[in-house]
């Protein structure tokens, strides 16, 4: 039985006849070069190139995209110095307007003042001229009634005595001329 | 004995009819062609599976590159970030920004043809991946070969190169009697030899394992003596647990090639590190 089983391994080892796995067969060399040498063109000529260009545009576009928002970024914080420079000089421009307006106020007022200051003086003076002129006036007006009522009462006095013309006008006028010369020195003691 | 010696018998591969167990073997690998039979452009089954995974790979690529768009969708966020982890990661990572970028675009060529070939060992109805037989990880390692050479002695002359690899700086003179064989082995043969053998063999064991588990499985269910048939739970079992490491090991060893493509180029292009 053993002698058999020996006998059949040595037949079946005969039978298959089986190539030395490590030498190649011309066909296995022949299609596997093919095969290298297909792959190796696809791969190297087709696929790995366009696949590799995918990934190169895809890390541009990853790196493009943060340089675009360092660029935005520091865009908008040029803008924000800018509104804030503009802010400041509105309030500088608002402060000064304000203060010159201030100016202009007190300015003003002080001109009112000063002219109705004038203007209080002009009338002022103006009543006074009005009062002298009046005065004057009224001492013109007073001579002459004062010359007829003396006369007058004169004449009632001294009678027939003053019935010379000379003699009357002479009277009248040293009483005039005296009348005159109290008044002036009334005048002068009232300290005008 | 007998009966013990007669079942085992039953599971060996040693009779021809259907109830018999079909251990997975080295044949596997060279199935029966399927067109142009003997000629330097045979196809057998292996060679369909490598031209499925080459076919998808494209498809996949050609679709996401071209819907690529700057908001990705799901599957180009998956393909991106596998170029990126590429790129990034492996390329970057080991050989600098510099020559990063310049050998980024083979090394992610690398990681992906690499991992969907791997990967039709794990997909129903391929289940064996395009890398198990030796032609595909060759001619990937000798490609590596290839660039490192030809740009170190681009970049250093043909002296420079062999100077910076043969004699590496800083140690004792009389220790280049042994270092400078063994270096000239390691750049001219072991580095294309181990890039290509770590991932034939990795690829085929895994076949054979999960080859293995399935066929057993199936032997126990279905043809085993009853008391054999619990048996089958386990190896099922099994086989379900080394399809999830064989997934694991398809982007591994991807992975891997990938990185030490990496690695043998920076250790060609600056020998001085």
């Amino acid at each position: 039985m053993i002698g058999t089983a020996v006998t059949g391994l040595i037949t079946a080892a005969d039978e298959a006849e089986t190539p030395n796995p490590l030498l190649p067969e011309t066909y296995d060399i022949v299609w596997s070069l093919v095969i290298v040498v297909v792959l190796a063109f696809f791969f190297l000529k087709y696929a790995l190139p366009k696949i590799q260009a995918v990934l190169d545009e895809r890390t541009e576009l990853v790196e493009g995209g943060l340089a675009k928002a360092e660029t935005v970024q520091a865009e908008a914080e040029a803008a924000l110095v800018e509104y804030q420079k503009q802010l400041q000089d509105a309030r500088t421009e608002a402060a000064r307007i304000r203060e010159e307006a201030r100016g202009e106020a007190s300015a003003i007022v002080a001109e009112s003042r000063t002219r109705a200051q004038a203007e209080a003086a002009r009338i002022v003076e103006n009543a006074q001229r009005q009062i002298d002129a009046e005065r004057q006036q009224a001492s013109v007006q007073l001579r002459s009634e004062v010359g007829t009522l003396a006369t007058e009462l004169a004449s009632k006095i001294v009678g027939e005595s003053l019935e010379d013309e000379a003699r009357r006008s002479r009277v009248v006028e040293r009483f005039l001329d005296d009348l005159e010369a109290s008044t002036t020195a009334a005048d002068a003691g009232k300290g005008n | 004995m007998e009966t013990a010696l007669s079942s085992l018998a039953t599971i060996l591969p040693l009779a021809a009819d259907d109830s018999s167990f079909h251990a997975p073997s080295l044949a596997d690998f060279f199935p029966p062609a399927v067109l142009f039979e003997g000629t330097p452009f045979e196809i057998n089954r292996v060679m369909i599976v490598r031209f499925i995974a080459t076919a998808a790979l494209i498809i996949v690529m050609t679709v996401v590159a071209k819907r690529a768009k700057l908001v990705p969708g799901r599957g180009q966020v998956v393909i991106e970030m596998v170029m990126n982890f590429a790129r990034k990661g492996i390329a970057d990572e080991i050989l600098g920004e510099k020559l990063g970028k310049k050998y980024a675009p083979v090394i992610t060529t690398i990681l992906f043809s690499i991992f969907f070939l791997n990967i039709t060992g794990v997909v129903p109805f391929l289940n064996i991946a395009g890398t198990s037989v030796i032609g595909l990880p060759l001619i990937f390692a000798l490609w590596v070969f290839a660039l490192y050479l030809i740009d170190a002695v681009r970049s250093l002359g043909v002296g420079g190169f062999l100077k910076g690899q043969l004699f590496p700086p800083g140690v004792p003179k009389f220790v280049y009697i042994v270092l400078t064989p063994v270096e000239f082995l390691q750049v001219f043969l072991l580095r294309p030899a181990t890039l290509t053998i770590r991932l034939f063999a990795n690829m085929m064991a895994g076949h054979l394992l999960l080859a293995l588990c399935f066929s057993a499985t199936s032997f126990l269910f279905f043809h085993a003596a009853g008391g054999l048939k619990p048996l089958g739970v386990v190896t099922l079992a099994g086989g379900f647990a080394f399809y999830l490491l064989e997934v694991f090991v398809a982007a591994l060893q991807a992975y891997v090639f990938a990185i030490l493509t990496a690695v043998y180029l920076q250790m060609a292009l600056e020998p001085e590190h």
